[in-house]
């Protein structure tokens, strides 16, 4: 019974130190929580859902001071897959942040543009060219639709515009009809 | 010689309602209306259009060119003016539109200046750039660019140079009638591509239900005397003529999921590809023409040489459809996908127009439950099993699919063929792979927004870092400036203790200032050359005017304000 439990204690010191050597050893850097939930988020950085930028909500998720249910670009497959990486209940798009929106790219009426280099102060990826006095103009594959350039423009001339379908990203639809049956 | 033949995994034997068209010759097809050339009609980037609207094309003439080297040029399939140059609806199951040549023939069919290449002088490089330009393509219905694929292996030369002539999917007879009728040009081809890839031998699949090709080729072979190319009866069993399955036929290797052929020396291309191979370096003629089956709910099912941007409808009328007819589609019935519109254009991937009617084609039976029988994975040839991939499909679970490779699917329909439950299992694969592709494009652009997000926030702390060292700098040379004068007493007190608006203000007033004397400062460079005389003045009213400013520079704690 004694050498029993000596070695049942043994083996459990053992363990523990082994277990403590490896969470030293193998520390990962910084949060890979906050990484991994900055992934799922869609990088639009348009700050609706309360937060300058993906990444501070991400920490804001992580550290429990905010819902998974504020991202309108994520929609609702990005709410599905933070409540999958944090076990979390699934919850519909909160409204006051907005709802999801077709993807759609900003575009710049280039004759009303006076150059006021507003928009570029806004647009948090640097989409948008142009120098002073300049008309300016948007890189559109650089868009990722944030809308945050619509308001600073003085002279209104910047007007989202949804992305067309092209072969490239035309998608099969879930099937629901059959078109062929070997005769 | 007898030479073993390998099987590969499942496959099915569907009825090959192969018959009818092979009874007639290919026959030409009297000029359209109206041509309509899509610029994008194979893998890769999108050609650029080279000509505008009114302009007079000639037949051979390139009419969009290559973008980038994973691409392939597009050329007038006969002389006549260009209409315009907009999106058309092209045949595709979207229905979408893509950048098109419209051309209204004039009727003269007349050549072009050709580009002519001495293929034995030329560079290999040379060659591949010639193919891009005469824009041939693998035309058994990949469309994959073909110079891409003719170059050797880091080894320098390939094992062997697989030439698919199997035309397994039922209704399909084009390859078939060309092997039949082109043996002997097909051949140089394909001897050209074997000089190309530095091959070791070559070895023509042709399945076992086509007699008259295989002996045509055979035949073609012996007159040629050329050593180490055989063709090859193989058994008929779809889908035979699928690029890993035909290998691993004739040569016994089993190219592993996510591998290619190439690294394990072998190649491999469609017998009408070789054909326009022959005819792009032989008679320095683009890819113009393909032939075409049309067959299905039509009177007389046959094969046609076919212009590139003919209308379909225009073809079919020459088989006289049958009124009932409601649909097309481009391919068989096994691997085919129905096209949005009958004057669809034929394209270079258009080996078969299947006429179809509700009869010939009923709706299928209701989908029923997967009863996990396995039949799909016993029928699929790339050793995949369907019924875990549709599970994952269908629940939208696509990292799962992945796993199971779904990637290696080949859609060849088999799994759908054979299911007790009618479940349309590569319908569900095709919507899988594109909402991954779909996921990977927005992850991509993810991933960038994400960098040029934290980019800017860079630029911008750095700016401001800047910014602040810049104002430090002067706010600590001005302050020098202004001890070494010694200022006037009375003048700080004034602006030391102001109220919240007046340092406001001050501070606009203060930058105001600055600003019109750093505009003073860059303005008159000429200073510099100035005489002692003058320089001493210009000293002096240097002093005073900092004497005068100095009441209006707020101290620095006031910037809080
Ligand atoms: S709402 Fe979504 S996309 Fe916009 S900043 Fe917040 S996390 Fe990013
Ligand atoms: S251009 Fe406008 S909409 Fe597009 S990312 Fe920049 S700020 Fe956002
Ligand atoms: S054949 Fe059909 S029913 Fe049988 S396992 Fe496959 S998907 Fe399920
Ligand atoms: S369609 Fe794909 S999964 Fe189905 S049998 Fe063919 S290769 Fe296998």
């Amino acid at each position: 019974m004694l050498t029993a439990l000596l070695v049942m204690t043994g083996i459990a010191l053992l363990l523990g130190a082994g277990l403590g050597f490896a969470s030293i050893k193998f520390k990962v850097e910084g949060d890979p929580l906050v990484d991994k939930i900055d992934a799922i988020l869609p990088q639009t950085q348009c700050g609706q859902c309360g937060f300058p930028g993906c990444r501070p909500y991400a920490n804001a998720i992580a550290g429990g001071e905010a819902e998974i249910n504020q991202c309108p670009p994520g929609g609702e497959e990005g709410i599905r897959k933070l409540a999958d990486l944090l076990g979390r209940e699934f919850k519909p798009l909160s409204e006051e942040h907005g709802v999801e929106k077709p993807k759609s790219v900003a575009v710049i009426d280039e004759a009303t543009c006076i150059g006021c280099t507003l928009c570029i102060q806004a647009c948090p990826v640097d989409a948008i060219v142009g120098a002073a006095k300049q008309m300016h103009t948007i890189i559109a594959a650089d868009c990722t639709g944030c809308e945050l350039c619509l308001a600073p423009c003085p002279v209104d001339c910047i007007a989202m515009e949804p992305i067309a379908e092209t072969v490239d990203t035309w998608k099969w639809r879930y099937p629901v009809f059959q078109i062929k049956q070997a005769a | 010689m007898l030479r073993k033949l390998f099987k590969f995994h499942g496959g099915v034997k569907p009825q090959t309602n192969k018959e009818r068209s092979t009874t007639a010759p290919i026959a030409p097809v009297p000029l359209p209306d109206r041509l309509v050339i899509p610029l994008h009609q194979s893998v890769g980037g999108h050609p650029r259009p080279l000509v505008q609207p009114g302009d007079r094309v000639f037949k051979g003439q390139r009419i969009g060119a290559a973008d980038g080297n994973l691409s392939s040029a597009v050329h007038a399939s006969t002389s006549g003016i260009v209409r315009d140059v907009l999106p058309a609806v092209m045949p595709h199951t979207s229905g979408l539109t893509t950048l098109s040549v419209v051309i209204e023939p004039d009727g003269e069919d007349r050549w072009g200046e050709l580009e002519r290449i001495n293929v034995r002088a030329a560079t290999p490089d040379e060659l591949r750039d010639y193919l891009r330009d005469a824009g041939v393509v693998g035309l058994g219905g990949a469309v994959f660019p073909s110079h891409l694929k003719l170059k050797p292996g880091k080894e320098g030369r390939l094992d062997t140079l697989v030439i698919n002539g199997a035309e397994c999917e039922p209704f399909i007879t084009c390859d078939d009638m060309l092997m039949r009728e082109r043996a002997a040009d097909m051949l140089k081809g394909i001897s050209a591509m074997r000089h190309m890839l530095q091959a070791r031998e070559v070895l023509i699949g042709i399945e076992d239900n086509k007699p008259e090709a295989l002996a045509a080729v055979q035949a073609a072979i012996t007159a040629s005397g050329e050593q180490g190319i055989e063709a090859l009866s193989i058994p008929t069993r779809y889908p035979a003529g699928g690029a890993k399955q035909l290998i691993r036929v004739l040569t016994g290797i089993e190219v592993p999921h996510g591998r290619r052929s190439t690294d394990f020396g072998v190649q491999c291309f469609n017998v009408g590809t070789a054909y326009s191979i022959h005819d792009a370096l032989e008679h320095g003629r683009p890819l113009l023409s393909r032939v075409v089956t049309v067959a299905g709910n039509v009177d007389t099912p046959r094969n046609y040489d076919v212009l590139i941007g003919t209308p379909m409808d225009h073809v079919v009328r020459l088989a006289g459809a049958h009124p009932d007819t409601d649909r097309y589609i481009m391919g068989g019935p096994m691997m085919g996908v129905r096209m949005p519109a009958f004057d669809v254009p034929v394209v270079k991937a258009t080996n078969c127009i299947l006429v179809g009617s509700p009869a010939l084609f009923p709706p299928p039976p209701p989908e029923m439950p997967c009863i996990r029988c396995g039949e799909c994975a016993k029928a699929c040839p790339a050793d995949l099993a369907p019924f875990e991939m549709y599970w994952f499909s269908r629940a939208k679970n696509f990292g799962k699919t992945q796993e199971y490779h779904l990637f290696d699917c080949i859609e060849c329909g088999c799994c759908s063929f054979v299911c007790p439950s009618h479940i349309p299992l590569v319908d569900y694969f095709r919507f899988s792979k594109s909402e991954i592709w779909a996921r990977e494009r927005e992850k991509e652009a993810a991933d960038t927004a994400r960098e040029r997000f934290e980019f800017k926030n860079l630029r911008q702390e750095r700016e401001k870092q800047e910014k602040a060292e810049k104002l430090a700098a002067k706010a600590a040379a001005t302050r020098e400036k202004v001890a070494g004068e010694a200022a006037p007493p009375g003048a700080t007190p004034t602006a030391a203790k102001p109220t919240g608006g007046d340092a406001k203000r001050a501070l606009i007033e203060a930058a105001m200032e600055k600003a019109r004397q750093q505009k003073a400062q860059i303005a008159p460079k000429n200073t510099d050359a100035s005489t002692p005389g003058v320089q001493a003045e210009m000293a002096a009213i240097d002093a005073r005017r900092a004497a005068l400013e100095q009441p209006t520079e707020p101290p620095p704690p006031a910037g809080q304000a």
